[in-house]
């Protein structure tokens, strides 16, 4: 059957792969190659070495935006896994109204990040008024913590999903078990259940993670990156660079920016994979 | 049994708390629902938490005005017509591709498979600018043929989830259908897609949640002198010509969070299961 | 078997085929539309590349309406098309600059001046001896770049306070009383004592939203610069003193303080709460431009005969002499890059613009605009017959030096640092840095 299959792959693979070139691979590997030159447009591309990569610190901005996008990702990761697991070990106790909640919590998801952006900066800013505290695009500490309020009532309801069918996928012997060798509810939570969630916690720990390193549109819309691009992480770090900045230097040093994001990803979810796959029980 | 009585009883005081979560779970988007139901002048910081007044009351003013001066009708059009193809597109074509490289082993197999997880943590600013130059060059900088755009860069996790359950799948079957006499593209549609189709609507809804609210990539591809989308509208009531027009615009952020909520009413399960499923795929 | 390997590269070529022509093989029913779509674009492309076309990135969001319905009026005479976009404030370089980079790109874009022009000199057409030029009444007005002429200069614009006179008569004042920062300081703060009394405020609010924090971050800022360039008598530097910084924070401090909201609240105020603030008669002064004429008259509320525009006094120089701040920060380009015919197609609508009875009655009228050219309208606008009246009485009006200001990203930093400091969260020290240190990091940047 093999063989059959394989006489086809113009038509099964052929496209996809077509697409991916032109989606991906060729700007991608068109977008490291332009790393290393100085342009404007793509018309005049001229070859400057790793000057732009040297040139990334010529100001402050991407260090500071890459310190607030590792705060970010480290608070909003524990927060909404820590919530999310809460939740969803709440919503196994077959409490009245389980299937209400769990809509209810989960459909902040479906909503767009400007959107969202947009919502909780309405929100926020009226709070803030009212307590007499300065505005979110005024104060980057606001800011910060917006952001962490918005992505925790974005994705605890996801991650919260997840962690349900983790729990519901614990076997009941299992727990039996245990209460009968004499654990209470704590030692069964982390002696047992907690374990044998490590596959979803996996799962959800590294899509907090990349969400929230690679967080843009909220970013956009909440703070802007205002007071003076204190409150810019490192994806709209990027796009200011690219975009806003006037000058044809800043297109490079822009592009080389986003290769070093890059690479600070991948080694991101490298390290998070190996750590917590190594603390999954062999089912 | 004691200690089902307390189980009852904490499981009651769980159930209130929960509740009320519940409703600061709801606020922010019943906010927004009373704001865009006042005047312009009552939208400020100061007088946010106000509920509508006779004298502040503008009924669906901010929807007709936000529909009509904005286009909102054509940026909804362009946004779901966009969603709707991008989404069709990327499940046939990744599927075909999904099935190629579970069945055949060899160079490009393998190579696709490596490619698609590796494109996956590429972030967006990687490609940004040249991904809209060359759709720029490729002419496929309109609502009607975005959707091979979107291919491109969301065929990364739609194979790997298709992967992800096909490796799990008997081949026997199909064998069995190609000694009847099926070639692979009738086995394809009659054999594998109605087995696949669980996976089908967890990576719809996946893609669709992601191309439905995408922003950046939309507002760098589309062609802004005819095009715009419903994120890249939004994005326009703020600061464009020359004010912040607030009414309006909350008016079509509810006009943009309604139709998705009420979709997600009514295919809940579905929504909910695919998420599930999309996880444990991942 | 060949069948099937024929069957399957034709199916390969169907597909790939559908792929490449946007035909959607996964949505069958709206293939079709799609289909009928491109057809209709093609088609459209087909008969304008024939005579050329315009695509104008428009910098002015205040003019965005004015400038659609120009365009038409001028489609619907000569049948090219000309199509206006307007980036949203404070986006047009993010706008222009991935525009530029599609192949459809604007054949019309703007620069605010020397330090634009620096950066976009590459797309630059040379305008010398194109009628346009010729057009000019000055050749102040043309920004040049050696002997090439890139940009014109195409609307001349005075700002300063524009004064409600019917208010400040209720308070016991009139405009004439007002002669230097002390007799503005001494009105505004009598105002302010009165406010409950009175029912207004001396000025309406300083919003440093983005769509107006530019009024002090840009506008307002222009004054210290450019009385530091008199003294000094220079025209541009990379390294700013700041020696009127000072003055800079009492014109402000005054703002802030005896505006119609407390200081904490402008970071939320946009342009419009500003602009409705004063319409709804809740302060006398309003710091804007000559573009806010059509806002401010007609059945917006005011006539000619409630309004007055009066110099920003900061208390340096010349008070008795000094005008209104008049100059230009829009300069025209035409994309070197485009075709023949759509820069052919671009110079006839710009010449259109200044020359045509249609053109220059919607520039000087509609637009609010006095545009330098030899062909223009006579404007109605009151507050340029102020400042001609001004300036005919021997007054010297403040040039615009903020397009030698280093960056967007300066103004930027400014707007910033002036938004905390009106806000509490920041102090002056941090606009002073912003204002001198900025500068000069800027400038740095700007030569790497």
């Amino acid at each position: 059957m093999e063989k059959a299959i394989k006489k086809f792959w113009p038509v099964f693979v052929l496209p996809t792969l077509a697409a991916f070139v032109i989606g991906f691979v060729w700007p991608f590997l068109w977008g490291i190659g332009l790393s290393f030159c100085k342009f404007t447009t793509v018309k005049n591309v001229e070859f400057v070495g790793i000057q732009n990569y040297l040139n990334i610190w010529i100001d402050n901005t991407f260090t500071h935006a890459f310190w607030f996008t590792t705060a970010f990702t480290v608070v909003s990761t524990v927060l909404i896994n820590v919530l999310g697991f809460t939740l969803a070990l709440l919503l196994t106790r077959k409490v009245r109204g389980t299937n209400v909640f769990r809509t209810v919590y989960f459909m902040p998801n479906l909503i767009g990040g400007v959107v969202l952006g947009y919502i909780w900066n309405t929100l926020l800013n009226g709070v803030l008024t009212i307590l007499s505290k300065p505005l979110l695009q005024l104060d980057a500490t606001y800011g910060f913590w917006g952001l962490v309020i918005l992505m925790c009532w974005q994705q605890i309801g996801y991650m919260m999903i997840i962690y349900i069918a983790g729990l519901q996928n614990v076997p009941p012997d299992l727990i039996e078990a245990a209460r009968i060798d004499g654990a209470n509810s704590r030692q069964v939570l982390a002696r047992v259940k907690i374990p044998m969630v490590m596959p979803s916690v996996t799962i959800c720990t590294f899509l907090t993670l990349t969400n929230s390193f690679k967080l843009f549109d909220q970013n956009l819309s909440l703070t802007g990156g205002e007071p003076a691009k204190a409150s810019q992480m490192l994806a709209l770090n990027i796009y200011d660079t690219f975009y806003a900045r006037s000058g044809a230097q800043w297109k490079g040093i822009g592009q080389a920016k986003a290769v070093v994001f890059f690479l600070a990803v991948v080694v991101i979810a490298l390290v998070q994979l190996r750590i917590t796959r190594s603390k999954e029980v062999q089912q | 049994m004691e200690n089902a009585k307390t189980t009852k009883r904490i499981n009651a005081v769980i159930s209130v708390a929960l509740s009320l979560l519940c409703l600061v779970y709801i606020y922010p988007i019943v906010l927004i629902f009373i704001n865009s139901l006042k005047q312009e002048r009552a939208i400020s910081t100061t007088r946010i938490f106000e509920l509508p007044t006779a004298e502040t009351f503008n009924g669906l003013g901010n929807y007709f005005y936000g529909i009509t001066s904005m286009n909102f009708l054509q940026s909804f059009w362009y946004s779901l017509f966009i969603s709707v193809s991008s989404v069709l597109l990327i499940l046939l074509c990744c599927s075909m591709c999904a099935w190629y490289i579970t069945r055949v082993r060899g160079v490009l197999s393998s190579g696709m498979y490596y490619l698609c997880v590796f494109s996956m943590v590429v972030p967006f600013q990687m490609v940004m600018f040249t991904l809209a130059k060359t759709a720029d060059t490729l002419k496929l900088n309109n609502p009607y043929n975005i959707c091979i755009i979107y291919l491109g860069f969301g065929a990364g996790l739609a194979v790997f989830m298709f992967t992800g359950f096909m490796k799990s799948m008997p081949v026997e079957i199909e064998e069995a259908a190609m000694i009847d006499g099926c070639n692979p593209l009738q086995i394809f549609f009659r054999v594998v897609c109605p087995i696949l189709k669980p996976t089908m609507i967890s990576t719809a809804i996946l893609e669709t949640m992601w191309v439905w609210n995408d922003y950046l990539l939309p507002t760098l591809v589309l062609d802004i002198k005819k095009y715009r989308t419903i994120p890249m509208a939004i994005q326009y009531f703020r600061g464009s010509y020359g004010k912040v027009e607030m009414g309006p615009m909350m008016a079509c952020i509810m006009l943009t969070v309604l139709p998705v909520v009420i979709l997600y009413l009514v295919c809940q399960r579905y929504i909910i299961e695919g998420v599930v499923a999309g996880a444990v795929k991942g | 078997m060949k069948a099937k390997k024929l069957l399957s590269l034709g199916l390969a070529g169907t597909m790939a085929a559908a792929l490449l022509a946007g035909c959607t093989s996964g949505a069958p029913s709206s293939s079709a539309a799609a289909s009928g779509d491109t057809a209709t674009s093609e088609a459209t492309a087909a008969t304008t590349t024939a005579a050329g076309k315009v695509y104008y990135l428009n910098f002015k969001p205040e003019q965005d309406e004015q400038w659609q319905a120009l365009a038409k009026v001028y489609t619907e005479q000569t049948g090219v098309p000309v199509t206006v976009v307007t980036a949203a404030s404070g986006e047009y370089e993010t706008t222009l600059m991935s525009e530029m980079a599609k192949s459809d790109a604007p054949t019309l874009f703007q620069v605010n001046g020397p330090i634009g022009l620096a950066n976009w000199k590459d797309y630059c057409y040379d305008l010398t001896g194109s009628d346009i030029v010729g057009q000019l009444t000055s050749d102040t007005y043309a920004l040049k770049d050696g002997d090439a002429t890139l940009g014109i200069g195409y609307v001349i614009e005075s700002y300063g306070l524009i004064a409600n006179k019917t208010l400040l008569e209720k308070a016991g004042y009139t405009v004439d009383d007002i002669k230097s920062f002390e007799d503005l300081k001494k009105v505004a703060e009598d105002i302010t004592a009165r406010k409950d009394e009175l029912g207004f405020a001396a000025f309406s609010s300083a919003g440093m939203d983005a769509s107006s924090d530019w009024r002090y971050k840009t506008h307002l800022a222009n004054l210290p610069i450019y009385f530091e360039y008199q003294e000094d008598g220079i025209t541009s530097t990379d390294a700013i003193k700041g020696t009127y910084l000072d003055n800079y924070k009492a014109i402000f401090d005054l703002y802030i303080n005896n505006s119609t909201c407390a200081p904490t609240e402008l970071a939320g105020k946009t342009a419009d709460d500003s602009r409705n603030e004063f319409l709804a008669g809740e302060a006398a002064f309003y710091q804007n431009g000559s573009w806010e004429y059509v806002n401010l008259t007609g059945e917006n509320g005011f006539t000619d005969d409630d309004l007055a525009m009066i110099p920003i006094y900061i208390g340096v120089g010349d008070e008795a002499n000094q005008g209104l701040c008049t100059g230009t920060e829009n300069y025209w380009c035409v994309n070197k890059e485009a075709s023949e015919e759509d820069i052919q197609a671009t110079l006839d609508f710009i010449n259109w613009c200044v020359t045509s009875e249609e053109g220059t009655t919607a520039m000087a009228n509609e637009m609010g605009f006095v545009i330098p050219f030899k062909g223009a309208a006579e404007s109605t606008n009151l507050f340029v017959k102020q400042d001609q009246e001004m300036t005919a009485a021997g007054k010297v009006p403040v040039s615009w030096n903020f397009t030698t200001m280093p960056s967007e990203n300066w103004k930027n930093g400014l707007g910033s640092a002036l938004t905390a400091y009106a806000a509490g969260t920041g102090t002056w020290d941090g606009v002073v840095t912003a204002f001198v240190d900025g500068w000069a990091t800027e400038a740095a940047l700007n030569a790497a």
